[in-house]
């Protein structure tokens, strides 16, 4: 059953319970996360707090071995498997909530041999069954929004990181998502590509959209975000307004973690 | 140099060609979709499907293609069942003995590059398509296979020059195929240097143009691979305009 997004009630993202080992190593142990249409929520820790499994637990790139991902009102059905790890009921439903969901990656993960313009159209020609022509009359514009229409027919293997980062973020909103999920988009960056790709997602935060960045730019978390969730060792920690978070944290971890 | 006998020999050997690319192709096509099927049994994470794979890979790479072909055309025609099969009007003729002993034997060796080729598909390029919606089957079909494709084919053309050679075995069972013929031109003839001189000549010119080909296909398929084109005169033209 799915329940409009557009009731304020029905929160975009909701987390409950999480749970993720990897062999004897708990990377997860019950994470408790909600996330309101229009909320920006910069997800921050140190490496292997588990921030980026928590991530792709919610588009089912990672199995959760228990708890519950819901998707605007929607909840993704699981089944009992083995060794007490839960397992996915309906491999529908995951692939038509993973199409409401926008992921960008660490390491881009263009398709390498389709050109800009192939790799954002694929998705809403073949899975959302879109007209080749609205695809592409869409993909241009979202193309001219993140700044490298010029690069309509190049393939990735001849853009800067910076480009093929864009051009990534195109291919998600070309979905159409319900809410955007960035697993650290700035961390294969050289230093001086980090810029504009902080600015296009700055902008989509200004749009209103629903984002969930796990990040390490600290300059994002604190002027573009609603809110900041500190994880530690696979868990919430604290979590709060930047406001709050970065003027007066009650965690001393997050304080050290925050002062470098 | 006896031109003229060459001539004529050429003549009668390039007669029989269509019988050798007609082998080689249907091996090659035939081959193509039994060793995917064989690569995806490798990688399937499927223990019996894998072990059946591997131990086809184990013999038909293992065992000498002469012997493959003897076995199937003369071995299997002893046991009254195949003879009383329904597929018997196959296994009698020897055209299609030596199109199966083919392809059996290449699709052992393609299985292995396909694999390499999956293999070697990024991981990440996989994900973003899973996590763009699509099925585990359009991802295999959109993204994985295509990548693979690229990625084994300057391998796989050394496995087909290989059974464009390994057509000429086909003789040994009555097949006249270029090498056939030749070897029938030289019992009538007794010039066994001109004659095979001049099908081994037939057989590079098939692997010069098979390999030109491949080229080509490579070519087309890789533009992400190459530095992109240059300026054409004409856009240049405009933007100075």
């Amino acid at each position: 059953m799915t329940v409009s997004s557009n009731s304020p009630s029905v929160p975009a993202i909701e987390v409950r319970g999480l749970r993720k080992s990897f062999g004897p190593v708990e990377v997860l142990k019950g994470i408790d996360l909600t996330a309101h249409e229009g909320e920006v929520l910069s997800i921050l820790g140190a490496s292997g707090s588990g921030k980026s499994t928590m991530l792709r637990c919610i588009n089912m790139l990672e199995t959760p071995d228990g708890g519950d991902i819901v998707v605007a009102g929607e909840k993704v059905a699981m089944k009992p498997g083995p060794h007490g790890k839960s397992r996915v009921a309906d491999r529908g439903q995951v692939q038509r909530i993973r199409s409401e969901l926008g992921m960008v990656f660490q390491s881009f993960n263009l398709w390498s041999h389709k050109t800009v313009i192939e790799n954002i159209i694929e998705a809403p020609i073949h899975v959302q069954k879109r007209s080749r022509t609205e695809a592409i009359e869409e993909a241009e514009a979202l193309l001219a929004k993140v700044g490298i229409a010029d690069k309509r027919n190049h393939y990735p293997s001849h853009l800067s990181g910076g480009q093929q980062q864009r051009a990534a973020i195109a291919r998600a909103l070309a979905m159409r998502p319900k809410v955007m999920l960035f697993d650290e988009p700035t961390s294969a960056l050289d230093p001086e590509l980090v810029g504009e790709v902080l600015r296009v997602m700055r902008s989509l935060a200004e749009e209103g959209r629903t984002m969930l960045v796990v990040t390490h730019e600290m300059g994002f978390a604190r002027d573009v975000s609603s809110r900041v969730v500190f994880l530690h060792q696979g868990a919430i920690e604290e979590q709060g307004t930047p406001q709050e978070m970065f003027a007066n944290a009650k965690s001393e971890r997050f304080r050290k973690f925050i002062s470098g | 140099m006896d031109f003229p006998f060459l001539y004529e020999t050429f003549l009668t050997l390039i007669a029989a060609l269509p019988l050798t690319l007609q082998l080689a192709a249907t091996a090659i096509a035939f081959g193509a979709i039994l060793a995917l099927g064989l690569a995806l049994c490798r990688i399937s994470g499927i223990l019996p499907l894998d072990w059946f794979a591997r131990l086809y890979i184990f013999i038909f790479r293992g065992s000498p293609l002469l012997v493959q072909i003897f076995l199937i055309y003369y071995g299997l025609g002893q046991f009254r069942e195949v003879r009383h099969s329904m597929f018997w009007f196959i296994l009698r003729d020897p055209y299609w003995c030596a199109v199966i002993a083919l392809m059996l034997n290449t699709a052992a060796y393609a299985a292995e590059i396909i694999r390499g080729g999956l293999l070697s598909v990024p991981h990440g390029q996989v994900e973003a398509a899973r996590s763009c919606g699509m099925s585990p089957f359009m991802v295999f079909r959109r993204i994985t296979l295509p990548l693979a494709v690229r990625q084994a084919l300057p391998a796989y053309s050394n496995e087909m020059i290989s059974m464009v050679k390994a057509t000429s075995l086909a003789s040994i069972i009555t097949i006249m195929e270029v090498t056939g013929v030749a070897a029938k031109l030289i019992s009538e003839t007794f010039r066994a240097i001109e004659v095979f001189v001049v099908a081994g000549f037939i057989y590079l010119a098939i692997n010069f143009v098979l390999t030109r080909l491949v080229a080509f296909v490579e070519y087309r398929l890789s533009p992400h691979m190459r530095q992109p084109a240059p300026l054409s005169a004409a856009t240049v033209a405009g933007e100075i305009r």
